[in-house]
C-alpha cells in the first residue's frame, strides 16, 4: 500500500483503504455466518424445505452463534439463553460405577423444543433409556425424530387370556356379511 | 353403519331401562342421519342431490366440518370424498360414540363403556374395581385376543380390513389396496380422536404407526400380514401384565 505515494490522491486512497477494510470485514462476517448455518444445520435445510403453514422456520441450535441472523426471529420460542448440549440431560450419573435405580435427567431446552430422558441402571450399567419428553408438536421436529428416534418396537403375536370386559377390532356388521352373501350369491347365477 | 352396540354401567343407580333407551335412540339418530346404506338418510339424499348442503342440519354440517379438519390434520389420508360419493361413516361412529357417553357422564355416571362395533370409549372402573380391560381382537383368527390393555378415561379404536374386506381405502393413492397391514388399534384422549386417527393412519399402510407415534397423546398397536406387530413407544404401559 506504500506504493501509492501520489499527493493529489491521499485524502482518496485514504477513503479508498477504509472502505476496502470495512468491506473486508462485512463479507468475511457474512461468509463465516453463512458458514456456521450450513455445517451445523443438515437438518435445518430440509425443514426449510418443508411447506409448513407459517411459522415452524427451525431454530436449528446453532442460531445462538449467530447474532446478526434474521431468521432466528422467526424461530416460534428460540430460548437462546438455554445454549445446553442434549446429551448432557443423561449425565447426571457419568460416574464409573453406576448405582441401581431409575434416573430422571433435567428438561433440556434445545431451541426446537424441550427434551428430558429416564435412564435405568441394572448391574451397573444402563440397561435403558426412555425419552420422557421430547419435541412433537411441530412439524419440523416430528421430521427430525422420525429419524432421530428409537422407538416402534416389534413383537410376534400371540394369543391371550380372553378375561377381558370389552374387545376392539374391526368394524363387524351385519351389512357386510349381506353384501358379501350378496356378490357370492350374483356370482353364482 | 348398521353394527353392534354395546354398553355397560357399573354404577349402583344404573337400572333404570329408559336411560339405556336414550343412548340406543341416539345410535339410532345417528344411523338414520348418516347411514350410506339406507336410502332415507340424510347423507343419501345428499349423496343423490335432492338435499342442497346448504340446507342440510347442524349435526351433518357439523360432521362435514370435523372431517375437513381431520384430512388436514393427517396430511390428506382421510377424506370422506369417494367416487363422487361421500361417505362420512369414517368420522361419524366415533363421534357418536363419544356423544353417547357424554349423555351417561352428564347424567352423572362415573363407570362405565360403550362400544360400537369394536371402537370403545371407558370411563373410569369395571365391576371389579379395576380399569376396564380391552382385548385387540387377532385379525387372523376372530375368536382369539392377541393383547388385553388396560385403560381408563379414553378412546381405543381399530381400523382393519379383516371383517368387512377392504372397506378403508388410500385417498391419495385410491387404486391400490392396503394389504400389508391387517389392523391399526389407537389408544387416545377419547373415542373420537382414537377412530378418526386410525381411521387415517390405516389408510397411510405401513407408515401409520409413524404417524401415531409423533401424535401427541396417542398410541398404537400395528399388525401386519407376516403377522409381525409394531408399537409406539409408550404403548406398553396400556398393556395388561398379569
Amino acid at each position: 500500500m506504500s506504493r501509492n505515494r501520489s499527493n493529489s490522491s491521499s485524502n482518496f486512497s485514504q477513503t479508498l483503504k477504509k472502505l476496502f477494510l470495512s468491506a473486508f470485514v462485512v463479507f468475511a462476517f457474512i461468509a463465516y455466518a453463512i458458514h456456521e448455518r450450513l455445517t451445523n444445520s443438515s437438518a435445518g435445510s430440509t425443514a426449510s424445505a418443508a411447506p409448513t403453514s407459517g411459522a415452524s422456520v427451525d431454530a436449528s441450535g446453532s442460531s445462538a452463534g449467530a447474532p446478526a441472523s434474521n431468521t432466528a426471529s422467526n424461530a416460534p420460542s428460540s430460548n437462546s439463553s438455554a445454549q445446553q448440549a442434549p446429551a448432557s440431560s443423561s449425565g447426571s450419573s457419568t460416574a464409573s460405577g453406576f448405582k441401581n435405580g431409575t434416573y430422571t435427567g433435567p428438561t433440556i431446552d434445545v431451541n426446537y423444543g424441550l427434551v428430558q430422558v429416564q435412564a435405568t441402571v441394572q448391574n451397573g450399567k444402563i440397561a435403558d433409556v426412555q425419552f420422557l419428553q421430547y419435541p412433537s408438536d411441530r412439524r419440523t421436529s416430528q421430521q427430525i425424530n422420525a429419524f432421530a428416534m428409537p422407538y416402534l418396537q416389534q413383537e410376534a403375536i400371540q394369543a391371550q387370556s380372553a378375561n377381558v370386559n370389552i374387545i376392539s377390532g374391526a368394524t363387524l356388521t351385519s351389512e357386510g356379511f349381506a353384501m358379501s352373501l350378496q356378490s357370492a350369491l350374483a356370482s353364482a347365477h | 353403519m348398521g353394527m353392534p352396540v354395546t354398553l355397560e354401567v357399573v354404577d349402583a343407580a344404573a337400572d333404570d331401562d329408559s336411560l339405556l333407551a336414550e343412548v340406543f335412540d341416539y345410535f339410532q339418530y345417528v344411523d338414520d342421519k348418516f347411514s350410506t346404506y339406507k336410502d332415507t338418510s340424510e347423507i343419501s339424499r345428499l349423496n343423490r342431490g335432492e338435499l342442497k348442503f346448504a340446507n342440510a342440519s347442524q349435526d351433518m354440517k357439523l360432521i362435514f366440518e370435523l372431517a375437513e379438519q381431520t384430512r388436514r390434520e393427517s396430511n390428506g389420508y382421510f377424506d370422506i370424498h369417494h367416487k363422487d360419493l361421500i361417505d362420512p361413516s369414517g368420522i361419524v361412529k366415533g363421534w357418536a360414540i363419544y356423544n353417547a357417553a357424554e349423555i351417561l357422564r352428564k347424567k352423572g355416571f362415573e363407570n362405565f363403556y360403550v362400544d360400537a362395533g369394536g371402537d370403545i370409549q371407558a370411563c373410569g372402573k369395571n365391576a371389579q374395581g379395576e380399569k376396564w380391560r380391552v382385548g385387540i381382537r387377532n385379525p387372523f383368527n376372530m375368536d382369539e385376543i392377541v393383547k388385553v390393555l388396560s385403560v381408563s378415561d379414553c378412546g381405543v379404536a381399530t381400523s382393519g380390513t379383516y371383517v368387512r374386506g377392504q372397506h378403508i381405502y388410500n385417498p391419495l393413492n385410491p387404486g391400490q389396496e392396503i394389504t400389508d397391514i391387517m389392523s391399526l388399534t389407537v389408544i387416545g384422549p377419547d373415542v373420537y380422536e382414537a377412530d378418526r386417527f386410525a381411521t387415517a393412519a390405516f389408510a397411510m399402510g405401513r407408515s401409520g404407526i409413524d404417524f401415531i407415534e409423533v401424535l401427541p397423546g396417542f398410541e398404537g398397536y400395528m399388525i401386519d400380514r407376516d403377522k409381525q406387530a409394531t408399537y409406539t413407544t409408550g404403548f406398553a404401559r396400556f398393556v395388561l401384565n398379569e
